[in-house]
């Protein structure tokens, strides 16, 4: 049988759906024992959220002061105090648990998965390679502990259970660093939808030629209910904030619907919206090759295409 | 000595279009152009600039990999590396084996900083800088977008889901390096001359005392399911006629 521990991620208050959607994974892995590890200065909140997902079987708290900030070397040393006993340690691959989980695979010595996308059985996974351009079958020896990440958008989040997972507190006994210190931390935070939970993303390339501009993007997501999203070279350019990147680099996501505004395509862009249900395209070129993926294609100019879609959604027509 | 230490591996080249196999047995890279890993040629010119503000002394770029990775390890020197280590090794060498490699490189050189890229573009693992702080029990400072070096601290400034965030280490540490810290410099022709003179020294990876055999079984490659070309639409209107027809609006 297996047992999984899966490492909550969280603000300090809200549980982040990537854990629901771990829980997922884990739940595709037969007769698997679900355990959530909450790491918080106060996690009572997080913890409550997290035994209400289903298939959760047990809910760690780990209270301490020091997990005020998630800070992988503070983390990892307290992951490995608990993972004894577990066939399995799971984080979301957010950048949460990309920077946490290896830290922990070389403490407790074992081989990590990193974007598991499917898990075929408790030692058979599939994970993509190469820009998503290879999708890779790894198996792993049975009785080696793995410790993985799984890719969000490959994944729905489990959903509430009927009745709620017991909570254990957990004290910690391993010893922990001072080495590194959380200074601060500045995003956007914006009333909009997230980019990675979102059902719909309206997202825009080099050709809005400025921040400003970006603007008619945001008016068509409010119309929309959209998050907003950028490709690599308008993030570079200052266009957008670099948490809204989406590709090989940024965020993987997969919404419903994907509306790219001048992007032309490139593979570590389409990387990152590979598993979105329905992708639009409009771009003036109409050899671009975002054309070739996209289910619905409009060759023109954006500045034009973007505020008469605003217009025809809010008038109904 | 105040030292950095930069990784570099060889990758197929970012511009490729990577295709799998017919059998499935891995991907094609016979004729294909190698490169350094983009986010290792992005550590390295961190690790120079640190080096041209005078606050470190050597720069020291390390592979391992086959004969083939020299290549790279010569661009490096070019760019403007002062030594090159070449760890050598035909074996398929996995993050916690490269981590364990470079621990014992660290050992050898006792680096303030290693600087890595934060994921390698042909495994996309995303894990051998976390690895190798772990084995060494120091910092990590990964997804770098601003590095700045304050005597024995560094403020390092990550590319986090939720914005920028900004962590204090102490040194020594590990730094993993995403795309906007800095763009690297071209590599001029007399550079290249010169690079050739300086010294690159060749390890046996079977001599360094680490396992190198793979926990992980890849057992079958596979193109990813293909999205297929959809329909054009001639207007705005036709548009947003689509997705309604999709139920999408
Ligand atoms: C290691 C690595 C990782 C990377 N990771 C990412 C990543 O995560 N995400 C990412 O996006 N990129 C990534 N890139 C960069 C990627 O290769 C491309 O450079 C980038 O995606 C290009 O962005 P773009 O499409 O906005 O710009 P461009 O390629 O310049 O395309 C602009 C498009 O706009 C069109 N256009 C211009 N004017 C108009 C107009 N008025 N109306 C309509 N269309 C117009 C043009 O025809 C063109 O197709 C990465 C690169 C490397 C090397
Ligand atoms: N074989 C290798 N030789 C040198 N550096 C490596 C090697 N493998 C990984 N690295 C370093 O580790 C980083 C992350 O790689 P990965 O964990 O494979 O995504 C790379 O950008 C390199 O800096």
């Amino acid at each position: 049988m297996s047992k999984i521990l899966i490492v909550a991620e969280h603000d300090g208050a809200k549980l982040n759906p990537a854990t629901a959607k771990c829980v997922s994974c884990a739940k595709a892995i037969a007769d698997a024992e679900i355990v959530v590890a909450v790491f918080a200065a106060d996690g009572a909140a997080v913890a409550a959220q997290a035994a209400a997902v289903s298939g959760v079987t047990r809910v760690l708290q780990v209270d301490h002061p020091a997990n005020a900030h998630a800070l992988a070397a503070t983390l990892a040393p307290q992951v490995a105090q608990l993972a004894p006993g577990y066939s399995h340690v799971f984080g979301p691959s957010t950048t949460f648990g990309k920077d946490l989980m290896p830290r922990v695979a070389a403490l407790l010595d074992t081989p990590q998965l990193s974007d598991v996308m499917a898990a075929e059985s408790a030692t058979r996974f599939r994970r993509p390679m190469y820009a998503g351009n290879a999708i890779v079958t790894v198996e792993v020896a049975a009785g080696t502990q793995l410790v993985a990440t799984v890719r969000t958008a490959s994944f729905e989040a489990a959903p509430a259970a009927a009745a709620a997972a017991p909570i254990e507190a957990v004290a910690v006994t391993a010893e922990l660093p001072t080495h590194t210190r959380f200074v601060s931390v500045s995003g956007a935070r914006s009333d909009r939808p997230d980019l990675q939970t979102a059902a719909r993303v309206v997202s825009g390339g080099r050709a809005l030629g400025s921040a400003d501009n970006f603007k008619i993007l945001y008016d068509l997501a409010d119309t929309l209910g959209a998050a907003v999203g950028a490709s690599r070279a308008a993030v570079d350019a200052g266009y957008a904030p670099n948490d809204l990147q989406v590709g090989q680099t940024g965020k993987i996501i997969a919404p419903e619907l994907y509306l790219a505004f001048g992007i032309s395509g490139a593979i570590q862009h389409l990387t990152g919206i590979k598993d979105a249900r329905t992708i639009v395209a409009v771009n003036k070129d109409s050899e671009a090759p975002i054309f070739e993926i996209a289910d619905i294609g409009l060759v023109g100019d954006l500045f034009q295409i973007v505020p008469e879609i605003a217009r025809l959604v809010s008038s109904g027509k | 000595m105040k030292r950095i230490l930069v990784s570099i591996k060889r990758v197929v080249d970012y511009n490729v279009r990577v295709r799998v196999k017919p059998d499935g047995s891995g991907v094609i890279t016979d004729g294909v152009k190698m490169s350094i890993n983009p986010f290792d040629e992005i550590a390295l010119e961190e690790a120079l600039r640190i080096k041209e503000k005078g606050l470190a002394e050597e720069v020291v770029v390390a592979t391992i990999g086959p004969a083939d990775c020299q290549q790279q390890l010569r661009t490096a020197l070019a760019m403007g590396a002062d030594r090159a280590l070449h760890v050598l090794t035909d074996a398929a060498i996995e993050p916690p084996v490269a981590a364990k490699l470079l621990r014992k490189l660290v050992d050898k050189e006792q680096p303030i900083l290693a600087i890595l890229g934060k994921q390698a573009i042909d495994d996309d693992c995303s894990q051998t800088g976390q690895m190798l702080a772990a084995l060494w029990g120091r910092p990590q400072a990964t997804f770098a977008s601003k590095v700045e070096i304050n005597g024995d601290k560094a403020s390092v400034t990550r590319e986090v889901d939720a914005g920028l965030e900004t962590l204090e280490v102490d040194l020594p540490a590990v730094i993993t390096t995403d795309l906007r810290l800095n763009e690297p410099r071209y590599v001029k022709l007399p550079d290249i001359m010169k690079a050739k003179k300086k010294p690159l020294e060749t390890l046996e990876a079977a001599s360094l005392g680490v396992p190198l055999q793979s926990a992980l079984q890849l057992l079958k490659f596979e193109a990813p399911a293909a999205r297929s070309r959809g329909v054009m639409v001639k207007d705005a209107q036709e548009l947003v006629d689509a997705l309604k027809k999709k139920g999408l609006l």
